[in-house]
């Protein structure tokens, strides 16, 4: 946590580093036709002449272009934060999508498998991302043998991330069983909805990189 | 039948205890029978009379209630008021022949005495008192305590006539809700004087100590623990810590109250475990090698263990020897890849395990013989689960969706007949405690 919080603070200084150098290099290449007149730390150019409305005009022009270029600049900078948040908001979500089960099996259905594949690659480009694993069973069947069977479901999507090159330290599980049910209610959309293992960030969470 | 026929029937009924009186006297326990008695199937015709005193009428009510919910006895209610018809005339005695008309094979005479209750038990064949004790009674009338000293009566009572003591005297622990909402609650046997018991957030799966003093239970959820929480005192002792990836569940009291047997549920399947009920290291009963292994349950002697085991690929019920050795499939029969077969309690007498299995999509509750003969339902209205006996051997307390939500209720095994025990939905979980205290 502390190594990931000085190293966004060492970000942002480069960040504005490069963003001063840019503005300076922009300002060389401007016309200065007469002599300048440095009064303090104030630098005015004075203007007159035949040629004077074009200067003022080239200068202005500049001026529009440089307020551009920082607008948009700071649009761009805008859109890249926006980019790069929906990409850790997607890593996050395809870390934390709930899968599904039949009815008293543990067994990974085809699209639940392709659910846990997407969390794969989450979990490699962060290394320091940790979850828990809880599985969960809908309300039939033994109160305390659905217990057994709700570890039994957190712990296939355990072996199945490890199956696919993720550390086992990194996940944990927990059993609720017929505990904590997402869906009220004694029919089969209920039951489908709380057959199930969710997904919780446990460490490593705040700085979640797409891969 | 002809109305002739039927009068006539009616007549010889009403008759035989007078006809039979001289003949045929034989003697059920304590008290007197007349002809030929099933003390399965028939129940004794009971008098309570009404009782002086301040809260005599609370009294009466509950022990009249206690021996109706026993079912050993049919309270026989009769029109008391006026006193002077349960006399023998001109005598001191009770009018015998009167309640033998009422076909009361006993009635029971209770009177407020200072220390508490005098209790005269009648038996009516011999038109003689048949037992006398005086019961000390707790001042705080109406009490929690006090209650149970009243049940502590009827539960004598009944042992009187049937040399068994009844379970008046016996509270059921159970939980209402589900997750952190979860509370641990603990009623009588009658429904009365229920109570929250102060466990740790998620605390499910109570199980007596054999005195009746204490209560095994796990948390469920994150940081899963086996607690024995003593119910004087309301403090919970952990008896084994948070585990990563790891929940234990369903403790139960081995009969001599030093060892909790419990299941140890891992990414490497659901193993039995015991420890000492004062904690310690845990010993490992069952080798599952990835399958499931959980809700243990002790034969009353102490040697063996029936729980629920899935390596035939579905829940069976299993019996192996306390130490884990000596493995055998009970629920052998009807042999189904459709089977669930789960919450085994084994009965104080020994001779029966109840427990749960689908049927037609729904769970039912049946008993089987511990040699695995004779399995018989016993529920058909609703979802019935997690039977759990009394220390009679002969009720057991339940859940049931029969009302439409979870409740839980008490069966008379040897009746069929049945009764709602608690009033808040999502009951469930019930755990009868031993007989409790008293003489």
């Amino acid at each position: 946590m502390m190594i990931n919080t000085r190293r966004a603070a060492e970000f942002s200084g480069a960040l504005l580093f490069t963003v001063l150098v840019l503005d300076a290099c922009h300002k060389k290449p401007e016309p200065s036709p007469e002599p300048v007149v440095r009064s303090g730390t104030t630098t005015t150019t004075t203007v007159s002449g035949p040629n004077a409305d074009s200067i003022r005009r080239a200068e202005e022009e500049a001026a529009r272009l440089r307020a551009e270029e920082l607008n948009r600049r700071r649009v761009d900078s805008i859109n890249a934060a926006e980019a790069a948040r929906r990409a850790a908001e997607n890593a996050r979500l395809a870390l934390t999508t709930t899968v599904h089960f039949d009815y008293d099996q543990s067994d990974l259905r085809p699209e639940d498998r392709a659910i846990l594949d997407a969390k794969v690659p989450v979990l490699q480009a962060n290394p320091g991302v940790m979850i828990r694993v809880q599985g969960h069973t809908d309300e039939r069947g033994s109160d305390e043998y659905n217990l057994a069977l709700g570890q039994r479901r957190a712990s296939a999507v355990k072996r199945y991330l490890i199956d696919h090159g993720i550390a086992e330290s990194r996940i944990e599980t927990v059993t609720y069983g017929e505990e904590r049910p997402v869906a009220q209610g004694s029919d089969e959309t209920a039951y489908a909805q709380n057959r199930r293992a969710e997904f919780e960030i446990t460490a490593g969470g705040q700085a979640i990189r797409q891969p | 039948m002809t109305r002739f026929i039927r009068a006539l029937v009616i007549a010889a009924v009403t008759a035989a205890p007078m006809l039979a009186a001289g003949a045929q006297d034989t003697t059920y326990r304590g008290i007197t029978l007349v002809g030929n008695y099933d003390p399965l199937r028939d129940k004794l015709g009971i008098v309570v009379l009404p009782v002086s005193g301040p809260f005599g009428d609370s009294v009466r009510t509950i022990i009249r209630r206690d021996l109706d919910y026993g079912d050993r006895f049919t309270p026989i209610d009769f029109d008391a008021s006026d006193p002077s018809v349960l006399r023998a005339a001109g005598g001191t005695g009770l009018n015998y022949p009167m309640f033998a008309r009422l076909n009361a094979a006993a009635v029971v005479e209770i009177t407020t005495v200072p220390t508490g209750l005098h209790v005269a038990l009648h038996d009516v064949a011999k038109g003689q008192v048949l037992n006398v004790s005086e019961f000390a009674m707790p001042s705080s009338a109406l009490s929690r305590d006090w209650r149970m000293a009243v049940h502590h009566v009827s539960d004598e009572i009944e042992r009187w006539v049937t040399g068994q003591r009844g379970i008046a005297s016996t509270r059921i622990a159970y939980v209402r809700g589900t997750g952190s909402a979860a509370a641990m609650r603990i009623v009588d046997s009658d429904g009365a004087n229920e109570i929250t018991v102060p466990t740790e957030e998620c605390g499910v799966s109570p199980a007596w100590n054999p005195s009746g003093t204490m209560l095994a239970y796990a948390t469920c959820g994150l940081n899963s623990r086996l607690f024995v929480i003593d119910l004087a005192t309301g403090r919970s002792r952990v008896i084994m810590s948070p585990t990563r990836n790891t929940s234990y569940s369903t403790p139960a009291f081995m009969p001599d109250g030093n060892t909790i047997v419990f299941a140890r549920i891992t990414d490497s399947g659901t193993d039995l475990y015991s420890v000492d009920a004062g904690g310690g290291a845990a010993r490992r009963l069952t080798l599952g090698r990835g399958v499931e292994n959980s809700l243990p349950a002790p034969s009353p002697n102490g040697l063996r263990i029936v729980y629920v085991g899935n390596a035939l690929g579905r829940p069976e019920l299993y019996i192996m020897n306390a130490d884990g050795t000596n493995v055998e499939v009970l629920t052998n029969y009807e042999d189904s890849e459709k089977n669930y077969r789960s919450d085994p309690d084994w009965s104080p007498d020994g001779r029966s395990i109840a427990y749960t299995e689908r049927l037609n999509g729904r769970f039912q509750i049946r008993t089987i013989n511990p040699t695995g003969s004779a399995p018989k339902y016993r529920t058909s209205e609703g979802e019935n689960e997690q039977p759990s006996w009394a220390p009679d051997g002969r009720h057991i307390v339940f859940t049931s969706t029969r009302t439409g939500v979870r409740q839980l209720w008490v069966m008379d095994i040897e009746s069929g007949r049945t009764r709602q025990l608690t009033k808040s939905s999502g009951s469930r979980l019930g755990a009868w405690s031993p007989r409790l205290g008293g003489p």
